[in-house]
């Protein structure tokens, strides 16, 4: 290591500057120009996003307003607003509220389901346990998506491990009875609105049990215990100070069930019956019909949505809960 | 109660519901597990009618689960690299200096991943069909670095956090210059924050699917064969053991960067 002080403003005596190398020296002019170095760090990241990504997105935003030549078959690359009339049509907005109500039915229920494990794990687990609940937490979070979703084919699949399990309990009827219901049933559970929810939900659910379980970490002892202290008995103590506090976290973990729920195409195309999911129709419009611009204008109903989700959970404190 | 604690005891429908949930998260990979050895090759009957170690010797001799498997590990090598180099330096960048619009890049960084998964995915495609260029093995690399980026950015900026200001300042009072500085003190510092970022990163590119539906045109990584075998299965058990081995191959990094994290207030992966 050199002795000589680099850090000096100007090194004084020739000595100093002849014994510096390269590096001494462009370390030395770096340091004194701290926006160059800045620029050094952030040009490289921020180019490659400026370049690649936001210039994607606004080559989407572009393609929205093209529209496909019927006869053709190719894009006609000039501003119209035929493509987002071809959009709102009643069909697509089919599309869109199933789509929307499928990704609403899954957030609700992932919430309700990682609630307990999250209270649980936070409250009541011993030190030794938290880290396994933890990790058995971040496990499924992190392995294969795909896998995953291929393992609910096996379990719900009309010769699989659930019908096998009915029909143990002597309770074919019931599944029978659930598989008639309009709308959710189908003719199986992997061809079924039903088994999809199932499968959507278990899939994001990590997502939501990591905010809350952060949200409930965070919360002060010494404010549950002040409300035990003035009266409160445990219930209104949950109600009233905990939900409060974990709020945040809930709807920091909606955003991700919500917006993965929304943008997946994988699960309905696996196990779904035919009815289309937002997903599905931007992959169909852009592959087959190769009408990049319907499939643009498409994807601006999930865009607009998430920043009006998005705008909203700012408000309710979302994002310091992440 | 076999641990020592000093929590009051879980109501009993509370511990019944945790464990619900914790058997509903992984009783789903046993399963594949059993499904790897079933001599069913036409259904998924359960239970299996016998069991059998045939399919592993089946699936390794298949050409295409081995082009897949090779494409997937060439992406995810490339953008772990790209994410690597992007991430640390967009982490460095905010951690060292406040400028405007320094709150912005985590918002830019992490949009990828916020946003639903197709949005990255029709915007790369629509790029492409507006500079009519040809899908390869590039395209996929630009689709998978754009949200692995952050995931290192997130590690190593937390690391940064972590460990002060207070070492670098006491190098370069001793006289070190700013290279000397990364080599010997920022490097080994954040070096672990690497390995847990990079292998993270890794794991998110091998799994990848719906971005790269749209940015791999006929190419078929791991997770693209996987999802045809979905849709239109060739040989069942083939992806059963499939199934089992990509499970084990992401299990590993994850449980590693875990280990490596854990000790810190930043624990990987806790921000997918």
């Amino acid at each position: 290591m050199q002795t000589t002080n680099s850090l000096s403003p100007t090194p004084t005596t020739g000595e100093a500057t002849r014994t510096t190398s390269f590096g001494q020296r462009l370390s030395t002019f770096l340091y004194f120009r701290p926006t160059l170095l800045l620029l050094l760090l952030l040009g490289p990241p921020l180019l490659a996003y400026g370049i690649f990504y936001l210039g994607s997105l606004a080559t989407l935003l572009i393609q929205s307003f093209f529209r496909l030549d019927d006869f053709t078959g190719r894009v006609v690359r000039e501003f119209t607003l035929a493509t987002y009339a071809d959009l709102f049509t009643p069909a697509n907005m089919d599309i869109v509220i199933r789509t929307v109500g499928m990704a609403a039915a899954v957030t609700v229920t992932a919430a309700l389901l990682a609630f307990p494990l999250a209270y649980y794990a936070v409250r009541y687990a011993p030190a030794q346990l938290k880290p396994l609940l933890y990790l058995a937490v971040l496990l499924p979070l992190w392995s294969s998506y795909l896998v995953r979703v291929y393992s609910w084919r096996l379990i719900l699949a009309k010769e699989g491990i659930i019908s096998w399990a009915f029909s143990l309990l002597n309770l074919n009827w019931l599944l029978d009875d659930l598989l008639s219901l309009p709308v959710v049933g189908g003719p199986s559970l992997t061809v079924s609105m039903l088994g999809m929810f199932i499968v959507f939900v278990y899939i994001w659910l990590p997502y939501m049990i990591l905010p809350i379980y952060a949200a409930l970490e965070r919360v002060p002892k010494s404010l549950l215990e002040a409300s035990g202290d003035l009266g409160g008995r445990p219930f209104h103590t949950f109600r009233w100070i905990t939900l409060p506090l974990v709020f945040p976290g809930v709807v920091a973990g909606s955003i991700f069930t919500f917006s993965l729920t929304m943008g997946d195409f994988i699960v309905p195309s696996a196990l779904g019956n035919s009815s289309f999911f937002i997903g599905q129709a931007v992959l169909s419009h852009q592959g087959t019909s190769g009408n990049i611009p319907l499939a643009a204008a498409f994807t601006m109903i999930p865009i607009a949505i998430m920043a009006v989700y998005l705008l909203t959970a700012k408000r309710l404190g979302a994002f310091d809960a992440l | 109660m076999p641990f020592k604690s000093n929590h009051p005891r879980a109501p009993f429908g509370l511990s019944l519901a945790a464990l619900g949930v914790i058997f509903f998260l992984h009783c789903p990979f046993s399963i594949i597990l059993l499904y790897a050895f079933t001599t069913d090759d036409r259904a998924f009957t359960f239970p299996p009618p016998g069991l059998t170690l045939e399919w592993f010797g089946v699936a390794w001799n298949r050409p295409d689960v081995w082009r897949a498997l090779t494409l997937s590990a060439q992406v995810a090598t490339i953008a772990t690299g790209v994410a690597l180099i992007l991430g640390t330096l967009a982490a460095a960048a905010v951690y060292r200096s406040r400028f405007f619009g320094r709150d912005a890049i985590s918002f830019l960084l992490v949009l990828p991943l916020a946003l639903p998964g197709i949005v990255t995915g029709i915007a790369l495609r629509s790029a492409l069909s507006l500079f009519d260029l040809p899908f390869s093995f590039w395209t996929i690399v630009i689709g998978h670095a754009t949200f692995c980026v952050v995931v290192v950015y997130n590690n190593v900026l937390a690391r940064f956090r972590r460990t002060g200001r207070s070492q670098i300042e006491a190098s370069m009072d001793l006289g070190a210059n700013g290279f000397q500085t990364l080599r010997h003190i920022i490097l080994p510092e954040i070096a672990t924050a690497l390995l847990a970022g990079g292998m993270l990163a890794f794991a998110l590119s091998f799994d990848e699917v719906i971005v790269t539906t749209f940015t791999a045109g006929q190419q078929q990584t791991l997770p693209i064969w996987i999802f045809s075998q979905l849709t239109r299965p060739r040989q069942r058990p083939v992806t059963n053991v499939v199934a089992v081995f990509v499970i084990a191959l992401t299990t590993i990094p994850i449980l590693w960067a875990y280990r490596l994290t854990r000790d810190t207030s930043e624990t990987a992966g806790g921000g997918k």
